[in-house]
């Protein structure tokens, strides 16, 4: 029976899987790809869970496919960096059962450092990659690509970005579909699952041949599709940016949508091209697809027109291809000619009563050099927080520190700071490292229990696994000590005292000595509400001096008083520490209920 | 009845519950049998920022996402946010505002202060506005946090779906049992309000 549903393309991502048997569903949190193993989860079948980054996550997918299960691997773009030693080498060894890794990249970085084209990761790995439009052929696509995996003994990427990822759309799916686990059985195979060079030379010849045999598929083959509706003008095309060239033109030029991003089908292309008089290629971020069609000696236009930077959008495309002479459906009337922007903007920000706020506010206070890292707390770059110097990868806020103390500007000691999750995915080496070189830094973990950003996943440090077994508990004080340093600090990321008499230590001593600010994330349920603060005017000087703490339940009230807005306060005390003169202080008895 | 794509945008502050509200509202547009996508965002961009999502409804529905002058309807949850997004609605578009401030962070640490224009900047565009206390409404209804439903209903009236199918319905499966009445209740109050 088929049922019409709306899912968001990762529902979609985790429902393909699901009903092609796969048996792993594994990943690493990342905006926009978060959703997928969450709701594969959610299903009866397949063991699911988070791994402790990207390469031990398509690791462990890759040891589940030689055992003949078919693997889910999901990741945000910059991910795949980190899988991308695995990545390279499992292409050459080929799989058993199918292994597809879903990878999705974020064009206009909505919640990311980069931008990234992953598409070049196909070609530079040599793995065939499949990219879907819409929900339904991200179930469609995730199918085909463990199927396909499967019959040419290679991994599979399924590129995803932010608009299909996080976009919902019909889909048509069997509800009384069930779960069969899909198995091969493992025979041992050294000369394929062991890449000593002369093994791997023998793979690497197999991989050229599969891939050209892939190609050739008719099922492969059907993932790309020609729409042709005139021979004037042919526009070439995948993924989203499909999406935005039919809802900017409709039928009136001539299509080829590429699902197969690689390898490509020359043979396809070739033909379009024999039918249409001029070609465009539109496609979000790099030229990939342009490159690729005019190596084949065909000639074409894209990025002439289309930005290479940033999203694009229908309006966006026909704007652009007006320049060429394409007319689109419809010509934009808009009710303002440009967007209004003498407003004050809207930034994200650390949440009232974040446990990250104070060792922030106070960095900037004792005038610490910080390196950051990728999480919630980035945010305490910020003003007016304003707490971190450098910042620019998962596990980077102790390795870049590493590095700075080198050459330490100031000659004071660098802090590098991370969350609990982000020093469990790759802070630890670095934290070892700082021991192994004499590194002078300060290593500080933020920690609140929980992987925040992307929506409280367990992590190591948690003590539960994803779905909700309890397992051991790691200790990041525990960690330092093992791996050589003289003393840690605990402290309270409510006590500005504690925090700050910890930072002197640290940054004077000549020991080695490690930070750990503790207190659960604010949204988890078994955070603790204090009691809610009041501005006592009376004793209020408007210094401004809790207004530096960027908390959104703190503002400048009309008379030059900050106002503490009662619903959104959590209680967590610091702007009453933060205070010189006693004008905050915790509400009466009475006033808040 | 809808050969032509037509498109919703909802832009508010994180937790505002805009995602509840368009994803009731492309339920209930599956449901009256049209194509529908719709987009949004997650992640950083939740923390307190801006939030937008876009709903697109018709015959056949392409692009889940719509670029600048071309939406049909903007629900602005927060009154600096229809400001912000303006420029995305049609010239004689609808736009649905709620009387509401919310401090940004530059407001808040001080640095710039909240216009207090916004009402009379945005009646000096050529769109069809409309100016609605969605929360005083919720907390009259005994929720705050309905507020989203009764701009939903609003917006449904102003568009003229909401005959399309029972939203009440959508609404009751959408939401949890203890807070349906509620729910229902605001979604009807914002039916009448416009």
């Amino acid at each position: 029976m088929q049922h019409k549903t709306i899912l968001s393309g990762n529902e979609g991502v985790a429902r393909g899987a699901w009903e092609a048997g796969v048996g792993l569903g594994i990943g690493y949190p990342g905006t926009p790809s978060t959703e997928i193993v969450e709701t594969l989860a959610q299903i009866e079948g397949p063991m699911v869970t988070w791994a402790i980054n990207e390469k031990v996550a398509l690791e462990q997918a890759y040891g589940a496919c030689v055992t003949g299960l078919r693997s889910l691997v999901t990741m945000k773009h910059v991910g795949l960096n980190v899988a991308a030693d695995p990545l390279f080498t499992t292409a050459y060894m080929g799989v058993n059962g199918g292994l597809v890794i879903a990878v999705a990249d974020d064009p206009g970085m909505h919640s990311s450092q980069n931008e990234q084209d992953n598409r070049w990761y196909a070609i530079h790995a040599k793995v065939p990659m499949l990219e879907p439009s819409t929900s339904q052929e991200c179930v469609d696509f995730t199918k085909l690509a463990l199927e396909l995996s499967e019959r040419y003994d290679v991994p599979f990427l399924l590129r995803l970005v932010t608009r299909v990822s996080h976009s919902r759309g019909i889909v048509e799916i069997d509800r009384n579909a069930e779960y069969r686990r899909q198995c091969r059985s493992y025979e041992r195979n050294v000369p394929k699952y062991v890449v000593l060079p002369a093994h791997a030379r023998a793979r690497r010849l197999v991989l050229e041949e599969n891939l050209k045999k892939l190609v050739s598929d008719p099922q492969a083959r059907s993932a790309n599709r020609m729409e042709i509706t005139g021979s004037d003008v042919g526009i070439i095309t995948s993924g989203a940016s499909y999406n935005y060239v039919k809802d900017a033109f409709g039928d009136r030029y001539s299509i080829l949508k590429i699902g197969l991003v690689y390898p490509l089908d020359g043979a396809i292309i070739r033909e379009f091209a024999s039918q249409v008089r001029r070609i465009l290629v539109v496609e979000e971020l790099d030229p990939y697809l342009e490159t690729m069609v005019r190596a084949l000696g065909i000639a074409c236009e894209g990025k002439k027109y289309i930005s290479p930077f940033f999203e694009l959008n229908p309006q966006a495309v026909a704007a652009s291809l007006a320049k060429a002479g394409l007319e689109p459906l419809e010509k934009p009337e808009p009710a303002a000619a440009e967007a209004v922007t003498d407003i004050p903007a809207r930034p994200p920000m650390l949440c009232a009563g974040c446990p990250h706020r104070g060792f922030f506010y106070l960095a900037r206070r004792e005038k610490l050099m910080v390196v950051g890292d990728i999480g919630c707390y980035t945010l305490g770059a910020m003003p007016p927080l304003d707490g971190i110097d450098v910042s620019a990868c998962m596990g980077g806020g102790i390795s870049i520190a590493l590095g700075i103390a080198i050459n330490p500007p100031g000659g004071e000691k660098v802090f590098g700071v991370l969350g609990d999750s982000t020093f469990y995915h790759s802070g630890i080496t670095g934290a070892i490292d700082a021991v192994f070189n004499r590194r002078s830094i300060v290593p500080v973990v933020l920690d609140n229990r929980s992987t925040a950003m992307t929506g409280h996943q367990e992590n190591p440090g948690t003590g539960r696994t994803m779905d909700g077994e309890p397992t051991i508990m790691q200790d990041p004080e525990r960690i330092f000590l093992a791996a050589g340093f003289d003393r840690v600090h605990l402290v309270n990321a409510y006590n500005l005292e504690e925090i700050r008499s910890a930072i002197r230590d640290a940054k004077s001593s000549p020991d080695r000595v490690a930070i750990i600010v503790k207190a659960p994330c604010r949204l988890l349920k078994e955070a603790q509400r204090g009691p809610v603060r009041e501005v006592i005017k009376e004793n209020c000087t408007k210094c401004k001096s809790c207004l530096r703490l960027g908390c959104p339940a703190l503002s400048l009230g009309s008379d030059g008083c900050p106002v503490i807005d009662p619903i959104a306060c959590t209680g967590c005390g610091l702007c009453e520490q933060v205070c010189r003169n006693q004008a905050v202080l915790v509400q009466e008895k009475g006033v808040t209920e | 009845m809808f050969r032509e794509t037509k498109r919703i945008m909802f832009a508010g502050v994180g937790g505002q519950g805009i995602l509840l509200a368009s994803r009731v509202l492309a339920e209930g547009l599956l449901r009256a049998g049209l194509d529908v996508k719709s987009t949004e965002v997650h992640g950083m961009a939740q923390r307190g920022g801006s939030v937008v999502t876009q709903v697109c409804f018709g015959e056949r529905v392409y692009s889940p996402l719509v670029g600048p002058g071309a939406i049909d309807a903007l629900v602005a949850l927060e009154k600096l946010e229809a400001l912000r997004y303006i420029h995305f609605l049609k010239k004689n578009g609808v736009l649905l505002v709620n009387r509401k401030e919310i401090p940004s962070l530059p407001v808040l640490s001080g640095a710039v202060t909240y216009p207090q224009d916004v009402e009379e900047r945005l009646s000096a565009f050529p769109v069809s506005l409309h100016i609605i206390d969605a929360d005083r409404e919720a907390e009259r209804l005994g929720n705050h946090r309905v507020m989203n439903m009764v701009l939903l209903g609003a917006l449904l009236k102003l568009t003229g779906i909401a005959d399309l199918i029972d939203w009440k319905e959508v609404v009751s499966e959408a939401v949890r049992p203890e807070y349906r009445d509620v729910n229902l209740r605001a979604l009807e109050s914002g039916m009448i309000v416009v």
